[in-house]
C-alpha cells in the first residue's frame, strides 16, 4: 500500500513506497516477457491519458501498462480535446471526473497542473511530466534500471548532465536518487544550472571530465533543441565537447559504469552514435522498464482497499 | 486477532509420510512421471512442492519440472485489499500439453486455486491441471476439490489452520488455531 493516493511528485513517495513499486515491478517484468502479456488485475477500471503535451513513449508506456492490467486505457491529446476550444483545466478534470474514470495520467506543459485535477477530481492522478517541474514515474524506471544493472542504489553515485534547470527528469531524479541513499552529482554549464544547486541535495559540478571517472552511472539529460529563447551555450559543438558523451570518455569511465538517457536522443550532441549503440548504454532497458515500473504504479495505486468507490 | 494453538493436526513424521502418499499417487495417477510438472503456489505451496519433487525423484528416479507461482495479480478482491507482498513467479518449462500438479498448503475457499488455475492458463493450454493440498479444511466457496490431499481438518471458519514447513518456520507441522479470549 502506498502512503499517498496520487504519484504527483517524489514528495508523495516514501522511501518504502519506492521500494514496494520497483520490487512490484520485478513481477510485473516477468509478465512482460511472456507470449500473453495480460493480467485479469485491473478489470473494469478506467484510466485516462490525458497528454496535453507531445509525447509518445510516455503516453504508449502508460497505454501499454494500463492494457497488460486490463484496465480501460483511454488517450485524450491536446489538439483532440475540449482545450483547444478554450476549456480550463478544472473544467476538463470535472467533465472526466463525472464519467467516473479511476485515474488519470496527465503531461501537461505547466508545472502543477496534476494538483489542480487532483483537487478537483476523486480519481488517482499521476504525474506523466509538467512543465519544468517533475516526472516521476521516469524517475523510478531510472532507480529500476539502475538496481538492475548494479545491484544497488545505495551509495550508487550517479551524475546527471546537462540542462538541470530546465529537466523535469533531473527535478524527480534528484530527490529519487537522495531518497534511496545514493549520490546524484549534477553536472552542466552554470547557465543550465538552477539559482540554487545546493538545496537539490546534490555535489554540483561543472566539469563533466573531472568526475567522470567516480561515476557509476552518467545520466545524459537531453539537449532541448526547439527552445524558443535559443541556446544557452555557445554552439551545439562546443557543448558536445565538453559535456557529451563520446567514445574517448566511455574508455575514461569506471569499468562497470552505465550509460542512460530518458530519450529522445539527440546523436552527435548530447550522446555520440558510438555511445549510442554501445553496450554500455542502456537506454532500451530504460523504456523496457518503463511499462513494468508503470504497471507497478497503476496497481498500488488502484489495487489498495481506499481507492474507487470506498474514498 | 490473537490466536492460540488448539491442537496439532499434523506433526513433521505425519506431514512427510502424507508427501510420501501423494507423490506415490501422483505417479500412479500419470503412469509415471515424463509428463507431469509441479507448479507451488508461493510461499508454503512452493515449499511443499519442492518436498514432493524431491520424492517423486527418490521414487522414481526422474527430474519433475518445478515452478513458482504468485496469483496477486488473479486475485478476485483487488480493490478491496492489496496482497501484502508479491512474490516472483517463474514457470521455467512449457506449460501446453503437460498435465500441471498444482500445489498448495490449505485448501480452504478455493479462491487461491481459481486464480491459480487462471494463472497457469496465461502461459498456455495444459493438458490437465491436478491439485495436492496438504490440508483441506472444507468450507469451500467455489466448486473445487483437491486431487490429492494429506489429510481431511475439519474446522469451523473461525479458527485458523497454520503450516509450519522447512527452515524459515523453524520446525514442521499442522495446527489448529482459535481466537484467543472473548469471541465477539
Amino acid at each position: 500500500m502506498l502512503s499517498n493516493r496520487h504519484i504527483m511528485t517524489m514528495d508523495d513517495l516514501s522511501t518504502e513506497d519506492i521500494s514496494l513499486i520497483l520490487d512490484t515491478a520485478e513481477s510485473f517484468k516477468e509478465v512482460n516477457e511472456r507470449r500473453i502479456k495480460k493480467l485479469p488485475t485491473l478489470r473494469g477500471r478506467t484510466v485516462i491519458n490525458l497528454f496535453l503535451e507531445p509525447s509518445t513513449r510516455t503516453r504508449t508506456s502508460f497505454e501499454i501498462a494500463a492494457k497488460r492490467l486490463s484496465a480501460d486505457a483511454i488517450n485524450m491529446t491536446g489538439s483532440a480535446s475540449a482545450t483547444v476550444k478554450g476549456e480550463s483545466l478544472r473544467d476538463t478534470a470535472k467533465t472526466l471526473s463525472a464519467m467516473a474514470c479511476d485515474l488519470i495520467v496527465v503531461r501537461h506543459k505547466y508545472a502543477g497542473a496534476p494538483q489542480v485535477l487532483a483537487e478537483c477530481m476523486d480519481a488517482h492522478v499521476i504525474n506523466g511530466g509538467d512543465g519544468k517541474h517533475q516526472h516521476p514515474t521516469q524517475a523510478l524506471l531510472d532507480l529500476f534500471t539502475m538496481r538492475a544493472h548494479t545491484g544497488r542504489l545505495e551509495g550508487l553515485k550517479v551524475g546527471i548532465v546537462g540542462d538541470i534547470s530546465h529537466s523535469r527528469v533531473a527535478g524527480s531524479l534528484v530527490p529519487a536518487l537522495v531518497k534511496v541513499g545514493a549520490s546524484p552529482v549534477v553536472i552542466g554549464p552554470p547557465t543550465l544550472m538552477p539559482a540554487r544547486p545546493d538545496v537539490l541535495g546534490a555535489e554540483v559540478s561543472h566539469t563533466l571530465d573531472d568526475v567522470l571517472p567516480e561515476l557509476d552511472v552518467v545520466y545524459l539529460l537531453r539537449v532541448q533543441m526547439e527552445r524558443s529563447e535559443g541556446m544557452p551555450f555557445p554552439s551545439v559543438r562546443e557543448y558536445a565537447s565538453l559535456y557529451g558523451m563520446n567514445a574517448t570518455r566511455l574508455e575514461r569511465m569506471k569499468p562497470d559504469a552505465i550509460v542512460m538517457h530518458p530519450g529522445p536522443m539527440n546523436r552527435g550532441v548530447e550522446i555520440s552514435s558510438a555511445v549510442a549503440d554501445s553496450e554500455r548504454t542502456v537506454v532500451l532497458d530504460q523504456v523496457n522498464a518503463g511499462v513494468a515500473v508503470r504497471m507497478a504504479a497503476m496497481y498500488l495505486l488502484l489495487g489498495g482497499a481506499d481507492s474507487g468507490a470506498a474514498a | 486477532m490473537e490466536y492460540r494453538t488448539k491442537a496439532v493436526v499434523m506433526d513433521s513424521e505425519a506431514i512427510e509420510r502424507a508427501v510420501t502418499r501423494i507423490s506415490h499417487e501422483i505417479l500412479e495417477a500419470n503412469k509415471g512421471a515424463s509428463q507431469i510438472a509441479l507448479v507451488g503456489i508461493v510461499t508454503r505451496g512452493a515449499r511443499l512442492a519442492e518436498r514432493l519433487a524431491d520424492r517423486i525423484r527418490t521414487i522414481e528416479g526422474a527430474e519433475v519440472p518445478l515452478g513458482l507461482l504468485d496469483i496477486s495479480f488473479y486475485r478476485d478482491d483487488v480493490g478491496v485489499r492489496l496482497s501484502p507482498e508479491v512474490h516472483r513467479t517463474d514457470i521455467p518449462f512449457e506449460v501446453e500439453g503437460r498435465d500441471i500438479v498444482l500445489i498448495d498448503d490449505v485448501l480452504f475457499t478455493g479462491r487461491t486455486i481459481r486464480a491459480a488455475m487462471d494463472a497457469i492458463m496465461d502461459y498456455g493450454r495444459p493438458r490437465s491441471i491436478q491439485l495436492a493440498v496438504l490440508v483441506d479444511r472444507g468450507h469451500r466457496e467455489l466448486p473445487i476439490r483437491a486431487d490429492y490431499v494429506g489429510k481431511n481438518v475439519p474446522t469451523s471458519g473461525k479458527e485458523r489452520v497454520r503450516v509450519l514447513l522447512g527452515d524459515d518456520d523453524g520446525r514442521d507441522a499442522v495446527e489448529i488455531l482459535e481466537t484467543a479470549g472473548e469471541v465477539e
